[in-house]
């Protein structure tokens, strides 16, 4: 029941803000803010009731589940369940919606109640997708959450949205049909080799079929999570979706939507298709590293401070790409670790940026240069956070980062120490930030207010967060999957593999 | 007593917070106070709790306290914990008391800036990440530490942050030092990876049981640890972000890059012993890394015109000491220049920085001069850190410290005349380039006048000034030569965490040449400085028209062209092809596919038949759509009419067909 | 028992000539006529030839089914008019007149 309560309440909400700001125009805003208040909070009494019960051994990983028949005929049902993994991303989605509706509070004035509409269903599209347990039921929400962020880019959005938002779904939706494929192909052989028509995440789990088919159906998947991720080759919609995108859509972006893709590979494409992700993992984790080379290394080409922070985010989830797909303990931990830390540290990048942008009108980082004597707050919240995003050790970012590249060692030891080198080039591009931006004299002779208390509020509460991660990282690393983990003895065994 | 052990570094980081956070609302007052009392209190827990240490050593000469488990996943089990030994806390003592000492300087040189609060801030977090490096049970604490003081580098190198000289010195600093980390961090994957723990001392035994002498393994590990310090330790190939490192203010770099941050690559190695001890062919490498180092920055050190250049030159060449000590094996001779090092180096700074203020940031040392009698205290400091630095026989720290390095570089296992002879040309070469150093600026004539009203440096800047140069003079009395007393105070203390180093080479008497042929060194050094800079200095003003004599001048001072070097081979690339490739070539690459094929289609299709197809085919398209738009009237009626039509037609070919 | 005879001694096809005639009618006016008023009132008389076609289909089966289906049509239908007025009123509001080829502004 809680579960579509965590979806409904924000539909409803949204239905509310739009229709509430015809009768009292402003009043959205306070609708979103009363929705995403009531989602958090009920994600963090989820969470303390279900820290409680992780003592009890029988839940079997899920802490709560719906099941209602939907459409029979076919074997599709509104089953939604929840474990860990998905316990923390939705209180990530909560959170995030907190911080998207504090950054739109003065910047969207047009359209206000569409406005909030669209953010309230993407979130509520997103927490579905963490949610199903079903693949008709996924694919639904998929969809639900990419059309209302296509509106915000495209009707919000900064002077190239048109193009920005096209691209966005084009990309989004093409590769959307690629999974609806894989997903109608996986259901087949099932049916084919079971009888029975279903698209329960549960009863596909081991579903026989030959290698190849494995291969290409799993492939399906892997282009459509890849494009979300984005894993390299695929992700040139992604700077300029988050560039146009209004500052709460470039947060959402971000923060949640990048996720669900990472999501996805964690939930559907390594458990159902084992033999074929064995098989595809070399590959997967040599595009990994290159996102995660190529993502950093581009930031720092870059002159726009939301493409920059943009392409930070190739580098990151390139991280968590090498961390799901070298799947051992570690590096699992360290992939939803990644996460969840890339999500509010890269949100917070993208709020200061929205917060210099809504000033200055701009974003070019050769326009602003010395913003320290002008707006010290700021400046300290954003060298924070440019710390935070080039992995320093006591903050989340650092402890996903080390995590998964020591898992990765263990597979592949020459790919984790070329990813490693992200770590240099990861310093270069935020301090390249950090200086561009905030060090140097005040030469544009900018006169800015400083934050605000609503826009301290919402950038300390991240920081604390990002601190909080990186010095007492348990609960979200408890969160990863829990595979059968390999005892550390396995060790010797590796080396003497090696040793040859 | 020893329960306290935690305060230590937390103290320092609180002081951070409140400044950090509060720092706006506080008066300059409660600034200096907040900021020096978080680090004498760490200091003054410091030193009771090694009294307690000594006067009650725990089981074992080890003290553990774990706050809280800090990861947990499948057997990697890194806490936030604190281990102290006798090596822990040699280290801690003098990076907890020095950081008191140029606190309490700093709180008067630098009221002026606007940036009080934020200044105290960085220095406190900085205290506070030493600490823990210093005090980490584990490698990956440690490395919290490590890079937490590598951020405070970057900040405090940056700190005047309007100009952006400052600023490119502070990302270099940074980005060198990272490198070395970067290599670091692999090293512990691999560590983790073979070992399965991080925990400094049940790895060292679990390598020493595992692994042989020489295993490949424990050679990479130790080569990439040996990364990680040199990068932090600014030694050869990453030396070159230390002398600009010197952009920041003065009490930073006395700290930071002289005393103590710098010299955490020395304490790494120190505390992963077991590993180099494993891997004899990088212990070896380490050795010749500081005998190199130690020469190349020695011949840049005599070079440089500004003052706090050849300090930052002297420093690179003092820590290639103690990679040679660590390198040949005598751990605790490391240590103990190691200590004298921190005290003497930033006594130097201390005072260049007085010199540098009252001379109203003057940084030439050849447009100073015959400051003695302006500056007495001053004088009298600078002249005992100098002493120190160059070994002065008898009387000063330095002698001791960099005497039993010298003697081991030639009688332990791994050390060798070659390792000897690097030293021993070093000590001239420091006694050189310091007495250079004391004779342009404090003797011969006054080359800028000092300005009239120039505030003497008050109590609070000559205090430490002068703690400092006490323990410049009496600090190497603790550990002496067998001629001289033969105390090994210090050596059997740390030996409860290091292994003594054993003399294989040479006998007792060698011993004595040694000390003799050392002595004549730093004396030689110093002598050779009054003839060339003070008695005769004309003849180096001749010699420097001789245009290949400028050149080798030019090309040490630039540090040996190292900088070129990585500029042409790794910035430039870098910076080119980030610039090249700023649009994003795969982003092009989707922009391209269409307009390329159609163009490529043109070429294959001179007679250009395809596009006729295509513009036909556009065309075609456009008429369509005219024609299919013209139907859509707006008219409801025709609407329904087309409807009826339809279905009437449908319904006809269902009947009749 | 003597209406259901004397409805089944109608012959089918003529209840469904009827209810074509009717359709065809109304249909003829949609297309005829231009006021809106008129239109309406062709749509009810098409809904209702339909509605006429599932009775007698109803009375040729013997089944209930189609009197169902004549009552949600009239459920309908009411609907129908309801928006379909309620348009009207607002179209003539706006244009001040009840001509639909007048409204055309969905022009293509």
């Amino acid at each position: 029941m809680i579960l579509s309560a965590l979806i409904f309440i924000l539909v409803a909400g949204g239905m509310l803000a739009w229709m509430a700001n015809r009768w009292y125009p402003g009043s959205a805003k306070w609708v979103a803010l009363a929705t995403v208040g009531i989602e958090l909070v009920l994600t963090i009494w989820l969470w303390l009731q279900f820290a409680s019960a992780m003592a009890l051994p029988a839940h079997g990983g899920w802490f709560a589940e719906t099941r209602a028949e939907w459409i029979p005929r076919f074997g599709v049902s509104f089953h939604l369940a929840m474990d860990e993994t998905s316990l923390i991303l939705v209180m990530l989605t909560a959170f995030l919606g907190m911080v998207s509706v504090a950054c739109s509070w003065t910047e969207i004035q047009e359209r206000a109640g569409f406005f909030y509409f669209n953010l309230l269903w993407t979130l509520a599209g997103a927490i579905g997708v963490f949610l199903a347990l079903d693949l008709f039921l996924f694919f639904f929400f998929w969809e639900l959450m990419l059309v209302p962020m296509y509106f915000l880019i495209a009707i919000w959005g900064h002077e190239n949205r048109r193009y920005a938002s096209i691209k966005f779904f084009i990309f989004a939706e093409g590769s959307g049909l690629f999974m609806l494929v894989a997903i109608l192909a996986l259901v087949f052989v099932h049916y084919r080799s079971t009888g029975v028509l279903t698209f329960d995440y549960f009863e596909l789990l081991n579903t026989a079929m030959s290698p190849s088919t494995g291969l290409w159906i799993m492939l399906g998947f892997f282009i459509a999570f890849a494009v979300k991720t984005p894993i390299v080759p695929l992700h040139v919609w992604l700077p300029d979706a988050h560039t146009e995108a209004p500052t709460a859509g470039s947060v959402i972006l971000a923060g949640v939507l990048l996720k669900t893709g990472a999501y996805g590979l964690l939930r559907f494409v390594v458990p159902l298709f084992p033999d074929a992700a064995l098989q595809f993992a070399p590959v997967a984790i040599a595009l990994g590293a290159t996102g995660v080379l190529y993502g950093a290394f581009l930031a720092f080409a870059q002159t726009d401070l939301k493409r920059l922070v943009a392409y930070t985010s190739v580098s990151h989830l390139g991280f968590v790409v090498l961390g799901i797909f070298a799947w051992n303990p570690w590096s699992l931990g360290g992939a939803v670790m990644q996460m969840i830390a890339h999500g509010i540290s890269t949100g917070a990048l993208f709020v200061i940026a929205g917060i210099l942008q809504d000033r200055t009108h701009t974003r070019d980082m050769r326009r602003f240069e010395g913003l320290w004597s002008v707006m010290p707050r700021l400046a300290a919240m954003g060298l924070f956070f440019a710390i935070a995003t080039l992995g320093l050790p006591g903050m989340g970012n650092f402890v996903g980062e080390f995590l998964i590249l020591m898992g990765l060692y263990r597979v592949n030891s020459v790919l984790a120490s070329v990813a490693a080198v992200a770590f240099v080039a990861s310093v270069v591009y935020a301090l390249a930030l950090v200086q561009k931006t905030f060090h140097g004299e005040n030469k544009h002779d900018w006169q800015l207010p400083d934050l605000s208390g609503r826009e301290m509020a919402t950038l300390y509460s991240m920081a604390a967060i990002t601190l909080w991660l990186g010095l007492y990282p348990q609960p979200v690393l408890d969160a990863a999957p829990d595979i059968a983990s390999r005892p550390p003895a396995i060790a010797v065994a590796d080396r003497e593999g090696n040793a040859e | 007593m020893l329960s306290l052990l935690w305060l230590i570094p937390t103290l320092p980081l609180a002081g951070f917070l409140v400044l950090a956070l509060g720092g706006k609302y506080l008066g300059h007052r409660s600034i200096a106070v907040i900021g020096t009392s978080s680090t004498a209190l760490s200091a003054l827990i410091a030193i009771l709790i090694g009294m307690d240490f000594i006067a009650a050593p725990p089981p074992g000469f080890v003290f553990r306290q774990e706050a809280w488990s800090w990861i947990a996943v499948a057997g990697f089990s890194p806490g936030i914990g604190f281990y102290l030994d006798a090596l822990s806390l040699v280290m801690v003592l003098v990076v907890t008391l020095i950081s008191f000492l140029i606190h309490l300087y700093s709180t008067e040189f630098m009221s002026g800036d606007e940036d009080y609060a934020r200044f105290f801030a960085y220095m406190n977090l900085f205290v506070g990440s030493m600490c823990i490096l210093i005090l980490a049970d584990n490698l990956l604490f440690l490395y919290l530490g490590w890079e937490g003081v590598g951020l405070c580098s970057y900040l405090l190198i940056g700190f005047w942050y309007r100009d952006p000289a400052n600023g490119r010195a502070a990302r270099k600093a940074f980005i060198v030092t990272r490198i070395g980390d970067t290599a670091m961090a692999i090293g512990l994957f691999l560590l983790f990876t073979h070992l399965g723990t991080l925990d400094i001392q049940p790895l060292m035994q679990c390598a020493g049981q595992q692994w042989p002498e020489g295993e490949g393994l424990a050679i990479l590990t130790a080569a990439l640890l040996l990364a990680g310090a040199a990068g932090k330790s600014a030694q050869l190939p990453l030396q070159t972000w230390l002398p600009d490192a010197m952009a920041g203010p003065t009490p930073v770099s006395a700290l930071m890059h002289a005393a103590t941050m710098v010299t955490a690559g020395v304490y790494l190695i120190a505390r992963t012993h077991v590993l180099f001890t494993l891997a004899p062919v990088v212990q070896h490498a380490v050795a010749v890394i500081g005998a190199l180092t130690l020469l190349l920055a020695g011949f840049s050190a005599l070079v440089q015109t500004d003052i706090k250049r050849v300090l930052a030159y002297s420093t690179i060449s003092q820590i290639g000491y103690m990679f040679l000590a660590l390198g040949v094996g005598a751990w605790s001779a490391a240590i103990f220049h190691l200590v004298t090092h921190a005290f003497f180096k930033a006594l130097l700074f201390l005072s260049a920085g007085v010199v540098i203020m009252s001379l109203h940031e003057e940084h030439n040392i050849f447009r100073m001069g015959a400051l003695r009698k302006k500056l007495p205290i001053v004088f009298w400091t600078f002249l005992i850190g100098s002493a120190s630095l160059a070994a002065l026989p008898l009387v000063t720290a330095g002698f001791y410290s960099k005497d039993l390095i010298l003697w081991r570089a030639w009688s332990s296992a791994g050390g060798n005349p070659w390792l000897w002879a690097a030293g021993w040309g070093g000590a001239i070469l420091t006694g050189l380039y310091i007495f250079r150093v004391v004779f342009l600026v404090f003797f011969g004539e006054a080359r800028t006048a000092m300005p009239p009203g120039t505030a003497r440096p008050g109590l609070r800047i000559t205090l430490p000034l002068i703690v400092l140069a006490a323990f410049s003079l009496v600090g190497g009395w603790i550990e002496t030569p067998p001629f001289l007393g033969n105390l090994t105070l210090f050596s059997s203390f740390v030996q409860h965490a290091l292994p003594p180093a054993q003399a294989v080479h040479g006998e007792k008497n060698d011993e004595t040449i040694l000390e003799l042929l050392a002595i004549a060194a730093s004396l030689g050094g110093i002598a050779l400085a009054y003839l060339l800079f003070l008695r005769y200095p004309a003849f180096l003003q001749g010699m420097m028209l001789i245009p290949a004599f400028a050149r080798i001048r030019e090309f040490w001072q630039s540090g040996w062209g190292f900088d070129r070097f990585y500029e042409f081979l790794f910035v430039r690339p870098y910076l080119w092809l980030a610039h090249a490739d700023r649009r994003d070539v795969i982003d092009n690459i989707y922009k391209m596919a269409l307009s390329c094929m159609l163009r490529w289609l043109q070429k294959v299709d001179p007679h250009d038949v395809i596009n006729t197809i295509y513009n036909g085919l556009a065309g075609l398209c456009l008429f369509l759509h005219r024609a299919l738009s013209a139907t859509q009237s707006g008219q409801v009626r025709r609407y329904a009419a087309a409807i009826a039509t339809g279905s009437i037609g449908i319904l006809f070919i269902g009947i009749f067909a | 028992m003597r209406t259901v005879e004397a409805i089944a001694a109608i012959p089918m096809h003529h209840g469904l000539v009827l209810a074509a005639i009717l359709f065809a009618l109304g249909m003829i006016g949609i297309l005829a006529r231009r006021n809106l008023v008129f239109i309406l009132m062709s749509i009810e008389i098409m809904l209702n030839a339909a509605g006429l076609a599932f009775v007698v289909a109803g009375a040729r089966w013997e089944q209930a089914d189609g009197q169902v289906m004549l009552i949600f049509i009239l459920a309908v239908a009411a609907a129908e008019v309801s928006v379909g007025l309620a348009l009207l009123l607002l179209l003539y509001r706006r244009f001040q007149t009840l001509d639909a080829d007048a409204v055309s502004k969905m022009r293509g």
